[in-house]
């Protein structure tokens, strides 16, 4: 616990997402959707299987989570 | 409040023809959340504002799994065969993510060249027969299932089956669940053969996806497969290729200006589906966990609500002239593919399918018309899909 692993960062590409609000009903406490367009009110967080789900779910790959410590890519996958 | 609301019979009405019915405008500006009884099940809430219905599509409080097991307000006897839709985050999103990789919009695009190929080929063999045709059965059926066949690895030889169990599951009036037995048969058959030989198409990916990984059960496989791609897949389009075609030659400036400028059928195709409702009544209840304040009401925990997805298109508050159709209209964030986790899985290959076909059809048919006017319209009845099942057109 408490190590620099256990942050994520997760991006939002506002031209990309056209609103589906997949990502919201997938990972509530991670994302919501503001004006049309999700939005994540916080964008560190801990780990959370169903913000990966969400960033893997979005049909334009809008939303990108990366960990904060090394930049790594952890979802979505290519 | 709630104890005196006036409970209206659902539909409203059935009229054939793409409009929807005057009620729901009123219904948004005077009682945003209303109640209804459909011709089956319990008395529900129906939502026809735009953010409600998204409130509704979005907020785990309203679940689709806590409908299984109820008497859920419906349009005819038998329940519907829910499988993906009857679940919720994260049973859901297990299954969901399975397939949502193969339509992606980066993926859709890929197959768009081969879309426009096959679309061409239908187009000849229709032209060469003559004019004048029925555009749905040279066309706008074999189209979208010949797309799905190739991206799941069904053969589109069997496509007259792939009809009877269409028909059969969208129909009001049929039993459904001995055509539900018979189109697993079939799947099951096609999976046992990708056991035997593997194959790299979309349905070798979710055989692996079983038996590799185990993260889906044989009959979760067969639902998804089955319903979830290749029928839901194939109806919808087959369905709005003929609304969209009569929609644009009732209103003949908007067939020749797509034709001026073909720019603007992306934007079209938002448009009109913004507009011609697929299924102009609400199904799929959501059932409230908890009591939840909402337009006015309060939807107790273990009621019912119905969410208006063409009511929401037509809300002011969100479009500029709602009930214009402008293929200019500069924000059209719709919602005839849903909202949240349920958001149609194949928004991006019915966007794409429905680009093509008006596409080919204003270049190639620069003169299409239909040829006996509204008498060479026959409108399906009694399903859960409205559209024309045979559109007679000249050229």
């Amino acid at each position: 616990m408490s190590t620099t692993e256990a942050i994520w960062k997760v991006a939002v590409d506002r031209q990309a997402c056209i609103g589906t609000g997949v990502c919201a009903g997938t990972a509530p406490h991670e994302i919501e959707i503001r004006e049309g367009k999700a939005h994540a009110p916080n964008p560190e967080v801990g780990p959370s299987d169903a913000l990966i789900d969400a960033a893997e779910m979005c049909p334009m790959a809008a939303i990108t989570v990366t960990e904060a410590a090394t930049g790594r890519v952890l979802a979505p996958e290519e | 409040m709630t104890a005196t609301q006036q409970v209206r019979a659902y539909p409203f009405s059935e009229e054939p023809g793409i409009d929807i019915d005057p009620l729901y405008g009123a219904l948004r500006r005077d009682e945003p959340v209303s109640r209804v009884q459909l011709p089956f099940g319990e008395v529900s809430w129906l939502a026809t504002r735009y953010e409600d219905v998204k409130t509704v599509l979005t907020d785990p409080r309203f679940s689709r799994a806590a409908a299984q097991g109820q008497d859920q307000p419906r349009t005819r006897e038998e329940m519907t065969y829910e499988g993906i839709i009857g679940l919720d985050p994260p049973d859901h999103t297990r299954l969901r993510k399975l397939a949502g990789k193969a339509l992606t919009a980066r993926r859709v695009n890929e197959m768009r060249e081969g879309a426009v190929r096959i679309a061409n080929e239908f187009l000849d063999d229709m032209e060469t027969k003559g004019s004048p045709a029925d555009l749905v059965e040279h066309f706008a059926l074999p189209f979208p299932i010949i797309v799905i066949c190739e991206l799941l690895g069904v053969p589109f030889e069997d496509r007259a089956k792939f009809r009877v169990w269409t028909e059969g599951l969208t129909s009001t009036a049929q039993p459904i669940m001995s055509l539900v037995e018979e189109l697993f048969g079939y799947m099951g058959a096609l999976i046992a053969q990708r056991r035997a030989e593997p194959t790299d198409d979309l349905l070798g990916a979710l055989v692996k996806a079983r038996d590799n990984d185990d993260v889906l059960t044989e009959q979760e496989l067969l639902s998804i497969t089955g319903v979830g791609l290749l029928l839901t897949g194939s109806e919808t389009v087959s369905t709005h290729i003929p609304n969209f075609v009569y929609a644009l030659l009732k209103s003949r400036e908007h067939f020749e200006l797509l034709k001026a400028e073909p720019g603007l059928i992306p934007n079209a195709v938002e448009e009109l589906l913004r507009l011609i409702p697929l299924n102009p009544a609400a199904m799929f209840p959501r059932y409230a966990t908890e009591d939840v304040s909402l337009g006015g009401v309060v939807v107790k925990a273990g009621e019912p609500i119905l969410v208006s997805l063409p009511g929401a298109n037509r809300d002011a508050e969100i479009f500029t002239n709602p009930e214009d159709v402008d293929f200019r209209r500069a924000n059209n964030p719709h919602v005839a593919f849903g909202h949240g986790p349920h958001h149609c899985l194949g928004a991006q290959l019915a966007r794409m399918e429905l680009q093509v076909a008006l596409e080919v059809i204003t270049s190639r048919f620069p003169d299409l018309d239909l040829a006996e006017g509204d008498e060479g319209v026959e409108w399906k009845k009694g399903l859960l899909v409205r559209g024309p099942k045979m559109l007679r057109v000249k050229w």
